[in-house]
């Protein structure tokens, strides 16, 4: 009878070999990665903006949990999932929007975006892009005020600086910050205006590069993505290199770039296919920001490559082993 | 007694059971298109209500005279010759309406429900019955369309039948009235007809199950 008990030979069925990663683990190292940015903005834009993150990550968690009771379905609020779409909503918004509108937005997110698909796994677009897409066509006036942020930094108050290129040229967003070496520092280091967690591009970067580091995301997606920009913005901005650093550090793009266009389920599965992916959200990024009616375009250009990463998908497919080829 | 019990299954198969909108799918453009707000809606449901009621009636009484091959050219003339009425009528006496509704009236003529009810049910059925299933249809399309207007209104205006509701500090969501509230409106009350008649269904199921344990 020994023998039955011994642990030395099992049988089962694959996998034998799993990974220590959970969705659980995945999730909060996402947000531990934002931390740092979090933390800069809500010392930049004070209270407002904390605000801000507490209406957006209560609505997600709250939707999530009423959603999942609703749905008969086990409640994984605690696998942070909905938390870090309530967190990344909220870092793309502006500071001092109204508590219902961020509740909307998180509604949008989790409710629309996220479970009628299917829920975690299942959603086509990014939820957080998704509720971010909703406010900005439900009040958009409320969505592109930018309240002047308290000068405890020494930054610069103004309109965002992608605004003022809009609107004025690239000559007034200099001259609103002096000379173009202050407005590459600003942009750097985040004393700037935008959206509450999108400022501070050198936080930002850290994280990225924790998460890379901890193999969570890859750097295709957000080398391609910022690159093309980049590339782009040096022959077309007119400005050279200080247009091209300017466009890469400008809006949302290193927080879409790094944490929204990486999201494990709404971009293609194989480097080649993240690669096409990046490209073509740089792409329309450059092409909303100079030729489109909005200032800034990372939010809808990730959406609109969601849409299509089914089918980059079935192009990039790799061959079977063994499938097809020629015959020796 | 069982034969106004028959015509009344009818009326409500159009209202719940095969609402053209939630559980057929049919004519989604209009469900769409002119329910951004209330009155809209209603006259468009009332619209269709009208032509696809009138419709059933003269499709059933002419249908032992119709050539199998020409009917639906038949069909579409005699929706179109009653279109017509009801664009006329609109214009003279509900200018508003006519102007808002737009080309989406002349539409009519080509909504899918309305061909489909000629097709499926007033061209089988004696005259009565075809009235009856007409009023169903139309009168579960009218109440379809007046549900969406009045969620797109009150979201997205702050309104209904243009009476503020939530006093002038409310902010609407404007992507209610726009395409994009509007199939997100749709695809959701589609998932929640569909949601009631699975739990239906499941009910009916147990009930029967009861019945056939009972009796064996």
């Amino acid at each position: 009878m020994e023998t039955l008990n011994d642990n030395r030979l099992i049988v089962s069925a694959s996998p034998h070999v799993r990974s220590q990663e959970t969705v659980a683990s995945i999730m909060w190292t996402v947000v531990a990665a934002l931390i740092p940015a979090v933390l800069f903005s809500i010392w930049q834009f004070g209270v407002k903006a904390a605000l801000v993150y507490a209406f957006c990550i209560g609505g997600a968690v709250g939707c999530e949990y009423a959603i999942q009771k609703l749905r008969g379905v086990e409640v994984t609020i605690d696998d942070g999932s909905a938390f870090l779409t309530g967190l990344l909503m909220a870092m793309c918004l502006p500071p001092g929007l109204p508590w219902f509108m961020c509740l909307f937005g998180a509604v949008m997110a989790i409710a629309v975006a996220k479970h009628t698909m299917g829920g975690l796994g299942y959603n086509v677009f990014n939820p957080a892009h998704v509720g971010r897409a909703a406010l900005l066509a439900s009040w958009p006036v409320a969505m592109t005020s930018w309240t002047t942020m308290p000068s405890v930094l020494d930054g610069v108050t103004s309109a965002t600086p992608l605004g003022i290129l809009k609107q004025q040229g690239f000559e007034q967003v200099v001259a609103v910050f002096g000379n173009s070496g202050n407005l590459l520092q600003a942009m750097f280091f985040g004393t700037r205006n935008g959206s509450i967690g999108e400022t501070s591009t050198v936080l930002l970067l850290l994280g990225g590069l924790f998460l890379i580091y901890r193999g969570i995301i890859n750097w295709h997606v957000p080398v391609s993505m910022i690159g093309t920009v980049g590339i782009l913005a040096f022959f077309i901005s007119g400005q050279g290199v200080t247009g091209a650093l300017f466009h890469m550090m400008a809006g949302g793009l290193v927080i879409g770039a790094f944490f929204m266009a990486t999201d494990m389920v709404t971009i293609p599965i194989t480097v080649k296919g993240q690669v096409i992916f990046g490209v073509g959200a740089g792409l329309l990024v450059m092409l909303i920001r100079t030729v489109g009616g909005y200032p800034e375009g990372v939010c809808y250009s990730i959406l609109l490559m969601n849409c299509v990463t089914p089918m980059i998908d079935r192009f990039v497919q790799p061959k079977r082993f063994g499938v097809g080829g020629e015959r020796a | 007694m069982s034969a106004v019990r028959g015509l009344w299954q009818i009326f409500v198969n159009g209202l719940f059971e095969s609402n053209p909108i939630f559980r057929l799918a049919l004519s989604l453009c209009p469900a769409l298109a002119v329910t951004s707000n209330v009155y809209n809606a209603f006259g468009m449901g009332m619209s269709v209500l009208f032509v696809i009621t009138a419709n059933n009636m003269a499709v059933s009484l002419t249908r032992k005279l119709i050539n199998a091959k020409v009917r639906v050219p038949v069909y579409i003339t005699s929706i179109a010759t009653i279109v017509t009425v009801v664009q006329l009528v609109l214009e003279a006496y509900f200018p508003r309406l006519y102007q808002e509704l737009g080309i989406y009236l002349a539409l009519i003529v080509v909504f899918a429900i309305i061909l489909a009810r000629a097709e499926v049910f007033a061209a089988k059925n004696p005259i009565i019955p075809s009235m009856v299933d007409g009023l169903g249809m139309g009168a579960g399309f009218a109440g379809a369309m007046v549900l969406i207007g009045v969620i797109r209104e009150v979201i997205g205006n702050g309104t209904i039948l243009d009476i503020p509701l939530f006093g002038p500090n409310y902010a609407p969501a404007l992507i209610m009235i726009l395409p994009a509230g509007g199939f997100i409106t749709i695809g959701l009350l589609i998932a929640f007809f569909n949601h009631l008649t699975e739990v239906r269904k499941q009910a009916r199921e147990k009930l029967a199950l009861q019945e056939g344990g009972e009796t064996a």
